[in-house]
């Protein structure tokens, strides 16, 4: 028995999930915002960016659907209880290395733990060992010998797994191109395997093999082997690391999200009302904008902090404490960040409504905010988008920064930025700790490298101006 | 015969790469002489400025490349010069001058240090020496005060001094040979006859070449010794000037000439060239022109023509002119159809559509701590017209007098400042909100630009459904829809083209979809601000068609603003010419265009290059630039420039007087 | 130009009375007195004996707003309004929840963010222009797009592997220089060289870039065709045309931040152990010191005014076409 949960992120993440679909809709059938899109996915790097973004996506989606398990019936207990823990689909896909917890640090694939512990053998002498791991590698008898063969074994088992996948997705593929180009499945399937197509199927296909792989040996071996080791409190670093994902792509997205909104309307009032609501809208965003963002959000952090210490009763579980403060994370770091496009649009704005369509518009009598919508909405649209996708690298870069300084995201949110907080002083340890760090860093350079280079792909596409 | 400077043979330039390349320059070959004008003609995008670029070897990096060919300069090879050695070349043997004066220049370096870095480069001239000598070619090229303008950057120089500067510059290096690419485009006609008589002084003392890079036909008479006509990047003809004004062998020659407008052809439709310049990312296995050609037959439709010399420095490339060829007759009865009179005024033509009395559009300066209002610039300054039913008024002047504000001060998209502005009696300054948004189905506007007047992100159904839907016309919309059909249709265009987007048209196609949806609310009054200038000349007459077809059958009435002459003699009814806010003469087109009163009226006339050199009138040459709305001189707004100035024009404003019951001006010469 | 000045100075206050009113709200409003000595006292064993007495040693004791005990102007002035808020406008930042004085602090501690701030500008320029013009010299060949490939590298890392890394590196490995400290005078550069080496290395990726774009941009323009149809050497055009005019954007966006470096870094800061106001700003957040981060948010407002004046005068400066008016 489940009880699903929504967390107010989760709302907000298939919010935008509608409307990232919505949007594809419309723009399927609009030919201006299809061209440039289609110009996007011909690039080689920007699809395979998109296939990494679209893996990422995934993990971050089945972390955001959220339920609480029930609690063992009691005798005659006639409701059902639920935990107060909250679990997402994520998990019940890794099985149970989230809870499989040893006492300190441990190497990755290390089946013992990485201090020398003091213990008392069966005889009663006082040894100083590496004890053993209560899960790591604990399937093995002699796990000196056998280690090698048996990730070994899992690999391959992986590897099969991985193709096999391959295999019918190709097949799929190659039957649904073979549809549109009319020609015969298996041409259809040489020309793809050719690279002979605009959109480079080809190595969409490689990198979704990569990470078919990657998620294939993340599944075989992290049920028996702490792939990247774990920390300081015996925590597994891969599951962290994974869980860290989604907390990423909310801040990169729910802020964009929440300041959208804002910084469309008011910058395009500002540019086409100008007078006083223009005075309002610049004296509102150099006020915001003078403030060190970095300040603000401490300040703003801080003080819901005291808030929700003073107010612990609003909240039922931990998870949606943490939860709502990723939210006001969210908000605050909108808050900060809508000024710049803001500004932006109201600039553009102001080149736009001398525009003669925008003057041809007023000869016909339209509206102001037929205008507004008609007009000046879809011409800001393209530098909407970059905006967007550009802020998203850097948000999550953001991230790591502000939990830093700790006024990030709650300390019991897995984030990267929160293990690597935790995680600096390993490096001074000797024998050095490197795998927490490493995990970190890695998996959010992937996120935002590969962010980074479909931005460009898009500013590419959509700003004319740039090209070259 | 004079020595030979430049020789381009088969020239071959090619932009991009794979399937998109295009190919602008496509086999070009010819010569220059020593201290001749040659003339390379040609409309836009026909590979014209590639060819002078390809000259130096400045094309666009990296997309540009010379594929073939050969340029020699003074029997040297240019193209297999190595880099360096090009660049003792560029500014020293072969100087350039641009198109756009006010970007050509580095906008943070004085005009002066410009100068003077290519003196550096050229002559080795450094210090006092080089400063002496700047100012030395500043005062040659006509800037005044020119010590001054040494220390100036190019902002604050207006756009003529700017393309003087521009010309002091290629100078420093004593270059033998001038490419001037379209010199004065960007100018007005007055300034234009400044800087082209700059130009062919220049050239007569120091026995300079130039490579004149034009458009314009008229300019081309006024300068050029020989003529190319460029066409889809090749040369179609070559000859003398004299020759070739005389007797222009090529159909595209013909048609250029022809789809001039002028006077002498008001009462006839002007000769169009159908369809457009052909994509040059193909290869060619025919006439370029054919498809466009009224004297094709299947021959140019099979192969290509080859190169016809005529006579010494005189050919023709089209089989017309291949005496192995026999070709059919001149069919007798295209040129009727262009002749075909057009339709007669509508019913009701001659009462007052649109009266302006004393209008006035003022912008604010403001300055100061406080931002107070110091001053305004008086854009327009106390206009007053009026328009009968049924007829064209065209407002003239040069950019920066005001006309365009006084269009839109006339549509209400500008709120005037003062004035009257009676459309059918009512005075639309008094009309605000909702009352004045219904009025406007009845005036209409089509702009200059017509890149800029639509909305790239809509169909052009949508656009011109825009007005129907604002104005509440039109019925239901499978009605609007037929009449966006049926006016498609009415301006030349397909039905099925609603559903495509501005950006699939060209220019002309895009000005005759602004013209639709101007006519979709039925409007009686249409100002059109410069609706042909931007388009080449063959384009030009398939507007001026139009708009002139249209009058007749809806009886409409336009307010033509432009600075082109040639079309107000054309299409106008009456002219009203505009300087500094101001009309300073107004009349029937004949009254203002043949027997002009005002001297800055005579001055514009006489400044518009004629096709005919021997019937050129002497040029009445202006001083310096238009002053600033915004400080206007005391007195007549013209006297400073006016080779008649008295005293009491640096006073008083002059009143108007009325030569003749058509015909009224602005000016003291009149009243004593 | 005088006029100007004065006119932007006036423009400044109402944006710091706004800047004021939102810490105002933010620190005293959304959480009350009681609630921030609750906090310090700790959750557990509060008692309102011990509330009140934190609140009269801080003196948070007053009314927000409006004192209806005290007679004529001490009706608006005993407030904590006034006292916390209102006298930041005289620089008159009171003392910290901790008892000292924030003014002295700052004073003191400004230095070594200079120290580290201003070395690393102008290193860093001189660094990102030289790369984004080698870039451009390149431009279009395998030099310019590796160099892409490496900016956008650089820019997918977190500034924090910089630090972390370069510590690791430099200092445990190397053992070139000390890991963190600071120690004043002409000593200081054994502490100061890495974090401004890291500094100017972890911008490589975002200003290069930038400023290549700048340059590109520039060298697209008619201008640059004109010098070279005039026969200017390609080396010599990037050096005068090209740059005089690509500095103008750059130049301006560095006088932006020039006030800030007083604020010195905060992660570098607190990484490296520099007792400059950056780290100062992160002990008072760690430490829940409120007093100290709304003076700091002030002092960081009021130079962002400063650096948006700087901007403008310096556009003068650089550039013939503005003036001032």
């Amino acid at each position: 028995m489940i009880k699903p949960v929504i967390l107010w992120t989760d709302a907000l993440v298939f919010l935008l999930v509608g409307i990232v679909v919505v949007f594809a809709f419309y723009a399927r059938r609009h030919e201006h915002l299809r061209a440039p899109w289609r110009e996007v996915v011909r690039g080689r790097i920007a699809v395979a960016s998109l296939v990494v973004l679209a893996f990422y996506t995934l993990t971050g989606l089945l972390d955001s659907v959220h339920y609480r398990k029930a609690l063992p019936m009691q005798d005659g207990q006639v409701e059902v209880q639920y935990g107060g823990e909250v679990f997402s689909l994520l998990d019940a896909l890794l099985g149970d290395v989230g809870s499989q917890v040893e006492k300190t640090y441990s190497a990755p694939f290390a089946y013992t733990l990485y201090t020398r512990e003091t213990v008392v053998d069966e005889n009663g002498v006082q040894k100083r060992i590496f004890p053993r791991l209560k899960y790591g590698g604990a399937h093995l008898d002699d796990p000196a010998t056998q280690r090698g063969a048996d990730i070994a074994a899992r690999s391959l088992a992986a590897l099969w797994q991985a193709l096999a996948f391959m295999l019918v997705l190709t097949l799929l593929l190659s039957l649904w191109l073979a549809g549109r180009w009319r020609l015969s499945p298996a041409r259809a399937l040489r020309r793809l395997l050719r690279g002979d197509s605009d959109v480079p199927w080809r190595t969409a296909l490689f990198t979704i093999f990569l990470f078919a792989l990657l998620a294939a040996l993340i599944v075989n071996l992290a049920s028996a082997w702490h792939v990247l080791g774990t920390d300081k409190v015996g925590k597994d670093v891969l599951y962290q690391t994974l869980k860290s994902v989604r907390t990423g792509l909310v801040i990169g997205t729910l802020t964009t999200l929440i300041m959208l909104p804002f910084a469309v309307t008011l910058g395009m009032m500002a540019g086409y009302f100008r007078g006083w609501v223009d005075d309002v809208i610049q004296y509102l965003y150099t006020t915001l904008n003078s403030i060190p963002g970095v300040l603000l959000i401490a300040a703003s952090v801080l003080m819901m902090q005291v808030y929700m210490d003073t107010h612990p009763e609003l909240f039922e579980t931990m998870a949606e404490r943490a939860d709502l403060r990723l939210l006001f994370l969210c908000l605050i770091l909108g808050i900060t960040s809508w000024t710049g496009l803001c500004r932006l649009l109201r600039g553009e704005t102001l080149k736009l409504r001398e525009l003669d369509y925008v003057q041809a518009a007023n000869a016909f009598g339209v509206a102001r905010r037929v205008i507004l919508v008609r007009h000046l909405l879809p011409n800001l649209m393209h530098l909407v988008l970059i905006a967007v996708v550009i802020d998203f690298s850097g948000l999550v870069l953001a991230e790591a920064v502000l939990s830093y300084v700790g006024v990030g995201v709650d300390p019991t949110t897995m984030s990267w930025g929160n293990m690597i907080n935790r995680a600096r002083l390993e490096m001074a340890r000797e024998p050095m700790v490197w795998w927490s760090l490493l995990a970190a860093f890695s998996f959010m350079f992937t996120l935002v490298l590969a962010a980074n280079l479909f931005s460009d792909a898009v500013r590419d596409a959509f700003d004319p101006r740039l090209r070259r | 015969m004079t020595q030979t400077l430049l020789d381009v043979r088969n020239l071959k330039v090619r932009l991009g790469r794979g399937g998109n390349a295009v190919r602008p320059v496509d086999g070009v070959s010819f010569s220059i002489a020593r201290g001749e004008t040659f003339a390379l003609l040609g409309e836009s995008g026909c590979g014209k400025s590639m060819t002078a670029l390809s000259l130096l070897r400045l094309l666009p990096q990296p997309a540009g490349e010379i594929t073939g060919g050969s340029v020699r300069l003074d029997g040297e090879e240019l193209l297999a010069q190595p880099e360096s050695g090009m660049r003792s070349i560029r500014g020293g043997r072969i100087a350039m001058i641009f198109q756009e004066p006010q970007t050509s220049l580095n906008p943070v370096m004085t005009v002066g240090a410009q100068i003077a870095e290519s003196l550096a480069l050229h002559k080795q001239m450094f210090g006092d020496a080089a400063r002496a000598e700047v100012i030395r070619l500043l005062d040659a090229v006509g800037i005044p005060d020119a010590p001054r303008r040494y220390g100036e950057y190019p902002h604050q120089l207006s756009g003529g001094m700017k393309q003087r500067v521009m010309i002091a510059m290629a100078l420093a290096g004593d270059p033998e040979l001038l490419i001037a690419d379209e010199p004065t485009t960007a100018l007005d006609v007055t300034i234009q006859a400044q800087v082209l008589e700059l130009i062919a002084g220049l050239q007569r003392e120091r026995g300079m070449a130039v490579l004149l890079i034009t458009h314009d036909l008229g300019v081309v008479a006024g300068m050029a010794d020989q003529v190319a006509v460029m066409y889809a990047g090749q040369i179609v003809e070559q000859g003398p000037r004299d020759l070739f004004y005389a007797e222009p062998r090529h159909p595209y020659s013909r048609k250029l000439f022809a789809a001039l407008p002028d006077s002498s052809k008001r009462d006839r439709r002007l000769t169009v060239i159908p369809g457009t310049v052909p994509p040059l990312n193909q290869a060619f296995h025919a006439c370029r022109f054919a498809e466009r050609c009224d004297r094709a037959w299947d021959l140019c439709r099979r192969r290509e023509p080859g190169w016809f010399e005529l006579a010494a420095r005189r050919g023709v490339r089209c089989h017309l002119a291949d005496p192995g060829v026999e070709a059919p007759p001149e069919a007798g009865s295209g040129a009727d159809e262009e002749e075909r009179h057009v339709a007669a005024p509508a019913d009701g033509a001659g009462h007052e559509l649109l009266s302006v009395t004393d209008l006035k559009v003022h912008f604010p300066i403001q300055k100061g701590f406080f931002r107070r209002t110091v001053g305004y610039v008086r854009a327009v300054d106390g206009v007053s017209l009026s328009i009968p039913r049924g007829e064209t008024l065209a407002l003239v002047g040069e950019s920066g007098c005001g006309k365009t504000t006084a269009g839109k001060g006339i549509l209400q998209l500008l709120r005037p400042t003062g004035g009257r502005v009676c459309f059918e009696g009512t005075n639309l300054l008094e009309l605000k909100g909702e009352a004045l948004r219904r009025r406007r189905s009845e005036f209409q506007i089509i702009f200059q630009d017509p890149f800029s007047s639509m909305n790239p992100r809509m169909t052009v159904g949508d656009i011109i459904e825009e007005g129907m839907v604002a104005q509440r016309i039109g019925g239901t919309a499978s009605q609007r829809r037929e009449r966006v059909e049926r006016l498609l249709e009415q301006v030349g265009m397909r039905p099925e083209h609603r559903s495509r987007y501005p950006h699939q048209f060209s220019g002309g196609q895009r000005q005759r979809i602004c013209i639709a949806r101007a006519l979709a609310v039925d409007p009686r009054l249409i100002v059109c601000d410069e609706p042909t200038s931007a388009l080449d000349v063959s384009v030009q007459a398939q507007i001026l068609n139009l708009l002139k077809d249209l009058q007749g059958q809806l009886g409409l009435s336009y307010l033509f603003i432009t600075h082109d002459l040639s079309v107000v003699s054309y299409l106008a009814d009456r002219v009203a010419v505009m300087y500094l806010g101001r009309i300073v003469e107004e009349g029937r087109v004949d009254d203002v265009l043949d027997r002009a009163r005002h001297p800055y009226t005579q001055a514009l006339l006489s400044a518009v290059p004629a096709l005919d050199k021997d019937t050129q009138r002497e040029i009445i040459r202006l001083e310096g630039d238009m002053p600033s709305p915004a400080n206007p001189p005391a007195g007549c707004h013209f006297h400073p420039r006016c080779p008649h100035a008295m005293d009491i024009c640096r006073v008083r404003y002059p009143d108007t007087e009325a030569l003749s019951p058509t015909h009224t001006a602005r000016c003291h010469l009149l009243t004593s | 130009m005088l006029a100007y000045i004065a006119r932007r100075l006036l423009y400044a206050v109402p944006i710091l009375i706004g800047v004021n009113l939102i810490t105002f709200v933010l620190f005293f409003v959304v959480n009350s007195p009681d609630d921030v000595a609750r906090m310090h006292l700790g959750m557990k064993h509060v008692t309102p004996e011990a509330i009140e007495k934190w609140k009269e040693e801080h003196g948070y004791d007053q009314p927000l707003l409006y004192n209806a005990d005290e007679q004529g102007v001490a009706k608006l002035t005993d407030t904590i309004f006034f006292e916390k808020s209102v006298k930041l406008f005289a620089f008159d930042f009171g003392s910290s929840d901790a008892g000292r004085d924030i003014g002295d602090d700052i004073s003191q501690r400004m230095w070594p963010s200079l120290a580290i701030a201003v070395p690393t500008l102008l290193l860093g320029l001189l660094v990102h222009i030289s790369f984004a013009m080698l870039l451009a010299f390149f431009r279009g060949t395998y030099l310019d797009l590796s160099g892409v490939v490496l900016t956008v590298i650089l820019m997918s890392i977190s500034g924090l592997f910089y630090i972390i890394g370069g510590q690791y590196l430099f200092s445990k490995v190397l053992h070139l220089v000390p890991i963190s400290g600071y120690e004043p005078g002409w000593q200081a550069w054994r502490f100061v060289l890495l974090p401004v080496l890291i500094g100017v290395f972890s911008g490589l990726g975002s200003s290069g870039r930038w400023y290549r774009t700048i340059f590109l941009e520039e060298i697209g323009r008619d201008y640059v065709r004109t010098a070279r149809a005039k026969g200017v050497p390609e080396l010599k055009l990037l050096f005068t045309h090209v740059l005089q005019n690509a500095m103008v954007p750059i130049l301006t966006g560095v006088v932006a931040v020039l006030p800030l470096l007083f604020m010195g870094s905060l992660i570098m800061e607190s990484f490296f152990g520099i007792p400059g106001l950056g780290s100062y700003t992160i002990e008072a957040i760690q430490t829940q010191d409120f007093a100290i981060v709304r003076a700091m948010v002030f002092l960081g407002s009021v130079l962002y005014i400063i650096g948006l004046l700087l901007t403008d005068l310096s556009y003068t400066l650089v550039d013939p076409r503005i003036r001032l008016s």
